[in-house]
């Protein structure tokens, strides 16, 4: 596959840029925000993991499908949910993406192929299977991403997930962002294996272990294992390494992480060295980004604003949606 | 610690002190669960703290993110005789491994014919108030009811907990040992040490005459506080927190009605075939010709625990519901 050897070029990878700055002011604005008490809610943050989903969103459109976690804010802003639909459910407001009933851990758009968003370690994989299995049946040409954390690969749902993906030849894409961590559990006091991409052989499926910060190397892994996917040639397990900068939920005081450790990642910030990647390889001018990135901060002010001003859910909204009519129990 | 009635603690701290004491006591005691080791800050809030570093990483062991398989090795180390605590973090984390707890855990006694049995203690936290939403905070506590085979524990309070937790140890059968998440940090009456409760065994937590208010875990303290408001217009209510739910102790809660004549039942988890329709319809076949009233039965809106806040208040039973039901047992 030519894209696999190949560079993204210069509208990718500032359209990659876009989208991590997006995850990344936003990010910084939510915890600040919460810091501020304005607003009270669990929050994970995916601030370090940006370029995860930045660079494999920009080989995906409306209609292809993802699953995610509940760090998950980067994987959603990445797919096209607009600040609006996810400050308003995490303000709780009846504007929100979910009409402020689900929350942080459950933004859902289906407009923008963001199907389920689950607070339950390993179960992204065997439902995205099932999206993969509709456009199968169907002869769609959509492929579905399960996003997932290295901790999962310890659960039984992503070892069934897995084979069933590759005994039916589903067209997803399962990818691990290894952020070293799973709560307070570090990598290697959890998981058996050196590397989740290996498990895949177990799978019969390819494993691909990559640099998830790099924007390079991500683009290249999803868009060849999207291309494989959208060709019906099966699934593909990556394995993208990445850190979260913060701690497990906002407020834990990460004690249980290396300072080192945690320094020398944010020293090597993936979006700063992406923005420095764009000028050094002449695609942008630091004008030019400074002038993106505050066209961002505004779009999160009007965001925050907007929440702010919507207005909480009737309570009437205890009785909808829990079944297709409203039932008395 | 002597007893001193004016002593504190807290749910958390009881708990981590109900192990602390049962690692100490007994070599077959062995605790696991995710997070749970210093390593790893002994518990994401704090329970297990402190447990490994002092009875030793063999012991007291995180596990990776895998319910299925803590609660199957706790299941196969208690056959041989070793005491497992099994951590499940969340009690929405038990439908993961619910093929463990319900196939096995709570049936290898009956269907090994008594050759076996599984002397586990599963410890989970759950509860509505902090905005975990729709997968975080539920009460599943009916389903293990339901199950022949389980016992369920559901302190209200530190002194409480302390003592139950270290019966659920010693017992010969499978416990699920419920902690209610936003009363951690509540102080409340201090444990005894080595003092065991029993398991099946409900508190008068005030007493009463008019109307008993039945309940367990938080809404105990919603109970409690609609008692004291009702008894400033001379309505006396006997609030029974229970402790246990299964077995239920039937002997104290019949007692009470068969006194008062009237009953409120609430819990947290919904109404919905949940463990107040199972007392309900108890005392309805015991005390039918005594009640002046119906029991009422109060719980949870019938929909997954909402976000927003102003719905998450909303979905639990609050005071007003609760005076509400009393007043419709007096009218
Ligand atoms: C079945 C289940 N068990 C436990 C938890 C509690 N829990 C939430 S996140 C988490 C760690 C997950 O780590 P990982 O998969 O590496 O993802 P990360 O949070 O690092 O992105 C745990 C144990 C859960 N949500 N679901």
């Amino acid at each position: 596959m030519n894209q696999a050897r190949s560079l993204p070029d210069a509208p990718v990878l500032l359209e990659i840029y876009r989208r991590a700055t997006l995850i990344k002011q936003n990010d910084d604005r939510f915890r600040a925000v919460i810091q501020s008490g304005k607003l009270v809610m669990p929050y994970y943050s995916p601030r370090g993991q940006e370029i995860i989903p930045a660079a494999t969103s920009v080989h995906l459109s409306d209609d292809d499908y993802i699953c995610t976690i509940y760090r998950g804010v980067h994987d959603m802003l990445a797919k096209g949910v607009t600040p609006r639909a996810l400050w308003a459910e995490l303000a709780g407001r009846v504007t929100g993406s979910c009409k402020g009933k689900g929350g942080p851990m459950h933004i859902t758009d289906p407009a923008r192929g963001v199907m389920v968003t689950t607070g339950i370690v390993g179960s992204s994989m065997p439902i995205a299977n099932g999206l993969a299995l509709a456009a199968q049946l169907r002869g769609e040409k959509r492929v579905t991403i399960a996003y997932f954390g290295d901790g999962a690969s310890n659960i039984g749902a992503f070892h069934e997930a897995l084979n069933l993906a590759s005994l039916w030849k589903l067209p997803v894409v399962f990818i691990c962002q290894n952020n070293r961590f799973a709560e307070h559990t570090r990598y290697e006091s959890g998981t058996s294996i050196g590397r989740i991409a290996d498990r895949a052989a177990a799978y019969s499926m390819p494993g691909e272990h990559v640099d998830g910060n790099d924007p390079d190397a991500m683009w290249s892994a999803a868009g060849q294992a999207i291309a494989r996917a959208r060709a019906g040639d099966g699934p593909t397990l990556i394995e993208a390494m990445t850190f979260r900068f913060h701690g497990h939920i906002f407020g834990d005081a990460d004690g249980y992480m290396s300072k080192e450790e945690k320094a020398s990642a944010i020293a090597r910030d993936p979006v700063v060295l992406l923005r420095r990647r764009l000028i050094e390889r002449g695609m942008a001018t630091d004008a030019a980004l400074a002038e993106l990135e505050r066209g961002i901060e505004l779009e999160i002010d009007a965001a925050l604003q907007f929440a702010l001003d919507s207005p909480y859910p009737d309570l009437a909204e205890l009785r909808r949606d829990v079944y297709a009519t409203e039932i008395q129990p | 610690m002597t007893t001193g009635t004016a002593a504190t603690s807290t749910l958390l701290s009881a708990v981590n002190q109900a192990l602390d004491d049962a690692l100490a006591a007994n070599p077959d005691v062995v605790v696991f669960g995710e997070d749970v080791a210093d390593s790893e800050e002994g518990g994401v809030l704090g329970a297990t703290k402190g447990l490994s570093s002092r009875h030793g990483s063999h012991r007291v062991r995180s596990t990776p993110i895998s319910e299925q398989a803590i609660i199957g090795a706790a299941i196969g180390a208690s056959l041989v005789g070793i005491r497992p605590v099994a951590e499940i973090m969340l009690m929405n984390f038990t439908t993961v491994a619910m093929d463990m707890i319900v196939n096995h855990a709570a049936k290898l006694r009956f269907m090994s014919g008594g050759k076996t049995h599984v002397p586990i203690t599963i410890r989970m936290m759950t509860g509505a108030g902090l905005g975990t939403g729709g997968q975080h905070a539920d009460f599943l506590e009916a389903w293990f009811v339901h199950t022949a085979g389980l016992k369920v524990v559901i302190p209200s309070n530190p002194s409480d907990a302390y003592g139950l937790l270290l019966s659920c140890i010693d017992d010969e059968d499978p416990c699920l040992f419920i902690e209610n998440m936003p009363l951690y940090w509540t102080p409340g009456p201090a444990p005894v040490r080595g003092q065991r409760i029993p398991i099946g065994k409900a508190r008068i937590a005030r007493p009463g005459k008019d109307v008993t208010l039945i309940s367990y875990s938080r809404q105990v303290f919603d109970a409690l506080a609609v008692a004291d408001k009702l008894s400033k217009e001379g309505i006396e209510a006997e609030v029974i927190d229970l402790r246990t739910i299964s077995p239920l102790d039937d002997a104290t809660l019949l007692e009470s009605v068969a006194r008062t004549r009237r009953a409120v039942v609430i819990h947290e988890a919904t109404r919905q075939c949940g463990v107040g329709a199972e007392i309900a319809s108890r005392i309805h076949e015991n005390l039918h010709r005594e009640l002046r009233a119906p029991v009422q039965r109060l719980g949870s809106a019938f929909c997954p625990v909402p976000f927003s806040k102003p719905l998450e208040t909303a979905f639990v039973p609050g005071a007003q519901q609760i005076e509400a039901a009393v007043r419709r047992t007096l009218s």
